[in-house]
């Protein structure tokens, strides 16, 4: 089996790195059966249960136009809007929490508590950018929604609001482990922390004071960015990108270090 | 061969740390089959978890120089909420062996039927313990860690057990860990006492039941 070093030999990074895949692969195909099984329309869930929460907020802001405070066309900056506060809270939310299902699992060597967090990591941005981009194509489509200005730029805050998402779950996720209160506590944070995220409003529109406050939050910058992205010259957008990437590189840093410190204390059952 | 230098284990508890295992010292040459016996909560499942890999030790080191199993215990190392089938696949993906071909073998083995497409947490121990077994025969070791696996089932599955692992596997090594000395008796070539946190090895195997007892008087 060629997952085995040779006598006496650690496995090479190659090998291991050919183990880790093959271990967050299998990771991968268990959380789909076991989320989605394999009844009705199954792991199209996936991304079809973004999509009707990202419908839905589409719909309601509609009907309530005037809330984001500028002419820009509902639809777009709905599902722009939305799409990214799925994507970073999700996140956290399939973490937290994610060992004890798959305890029985640590029970072979080669699956550590770190795949079982980027298994569920992979599909959740899967998840949301399959919904993200099908929307758009979709409401493009039937003409409600003009196309991205500039689609890199879209790409590149979706990323940078990823890689939030994904420091910030792994942060979570660890601690979690080690105290129950996360569990508790992230649900009113991520509710609160919705309409501060950007999401609902243009940084632009906001008085200047309020504007420092809610610049604090690395995932305004993503969501101002994506947005810049998408409507151009149209809208004025703050942020700050090399403020977002440290924030996301200490949250990943700190994720890892308290994943690692789990790994170490976690018992298989 | 596997090699273990002064390994500690502490868990800490709701009343403080709790020292499992206090230096222990095991090693294990290719082909060898030791038994470690132990009173229940000794810290024999957790010195086989240790071996495995899949526990980190307090402190110590751990060396394999062979390939070892997951301990094969009667109900662990299976998702519940998965089926027998997919639990197999799983299995199977992360040691990096194709499921297909195993198929046939887990289902003649295990006797489960139609109960293989039912998920692993309806099923009673008995089932467990043979779905548990015939997946553990898939992936090929040159170490076997056995958590009392053998102690449930019938004697029929007893049988087939032994023809599988003790003869169809004689050439492989063994550790086998146990609260029952005629099991040990039946299948080891050295013992080792699992007693207050240490591993104590004594001579031979007859002096090992003879530790064993006393240690069990002690406490009685």
């Amino acid at each position: 089996m060629e997952q085995q070093a040779q006598p006496g030999a650690l496995p090479s990074l190659r090998q291991s790195w050919s183990i880790q895949r093959r271990v967050i692969w299998a990771l991968v195909l268990r959380e789909m059966l076991t989320r989605f099984g394999r009844h009705n329309i199954g792991f199209l869930w996936l991304f079809v249960e973004p999509m009707l929460f990202t419908l839905g907020v589409t719909a309601l802001w509609t009907a309530a136009q005037a809330m984001h405070g500028s002419d820009l066309p509902i639809v777009a900056f709905a599902i722009s809007g939305y799409s990214s506060v799925l994507l970073w809270r999700n996140m956290p939310a399939r973490c937290i929490g994610a060992l004890e299902p798959n305890l029985s699992l640590l029970f072979h060597r080669n699956v550590r508590p770190i795949d079982i967090y980027l298994a569920r990591l992979l599909l959740e941005v899967a998840g949301a950018t399959m919904s993200f981009v099908f929307l758009v194509m979709f409401f493009s489509f039937i003409g409600w929604l003009d196309m991205p200005e500039d689609v890199l730029q879209v790409a590149g805050g979706w990323v940078m609001l990823a890689w939030f998402g994904v420091g910030l779950a792994l942060f979570l996720g660890g601690l979690s482990e080690v105290s129950e209160i996360v569990e508790k506590l992230w649900h009113p944070m991520s509710y609160l922390l919705f309409p501060l995220s950007g999401a609902a409003f243009l940084v632009s529109a906001l008085p200047q004071q309020a504007r420092d406050f809610v610049l604090w939050l690395p995932m305004v910058h993503g969501v101002e960015f994506l947005r810049e992205g998408f409507f151009g010259s149209r809208i004025t957008a703050y942020y700050d990108l090399t403020y977002m990437a440290i924030a996301n590189l200490a949250l990943t840093v700190l994720g890892l270090a308290q994943v690692s410190r789990v790994s170490r204390l976690v018992v298989p059952e | 061969m596997i090699r273990l230098a002064g390994i500690n284990k502490v868990y800490g508890t709701r009343s403080g740390p709790v020292h499992v295992l206090r230096d222990v010292n095991l090693s294990i040459e290719f082909g060898e089959r030791v038994g470690i016996l132990g009173r229940n909560g000794a810290g024999k499942s957790t010195l086989i978890r240790l071996i495995s890999g899949a526990e980190f030790p307090t402190s110590g080191v751990i060396e394999r120089e062979m390939s070892v199993s997951w301990p094969l215990a009667f109900g662990g190392a299976f998702q519940g909420s998965l089926t027998g089938y997919d639990n197999l696949r799983f299995i199977c993906r992360i040691y990096g062996v194709d499921p297909e071909d195993k198929l046939a073998f887990v289902e003649e083995f295990s006797e489960l039927g139609i109960y293989l497409r039912e998920p692993v947490k309806s099923y009673s121990s008995g089932m467990r313990a043979r779905l548990a077994f015939a997946v553990s025969m898939v992936i090929e070791f040159d170490c076997f860690l056995i958590d009392e696996i053998i102690a449930v089932g019938d004697t029929r599955f007893h049988e087939k057990c032994h023809q599988e692992l003790f003869e169809r596997r004689g050439d492989r090594a063994m550790i086998i860990v146990s609260h029952n000395a005629d099991y040990i008796r039946e299948h080891c070539t050295r013992a080792a006492v699992l007693a207050d946190g240490e591993l104590h090895h004594p001579a031979n195997l007859d002096e090992a039941f003879d530790f064993y007892h006393h240690s069990m008087a002690a406490v009685a």
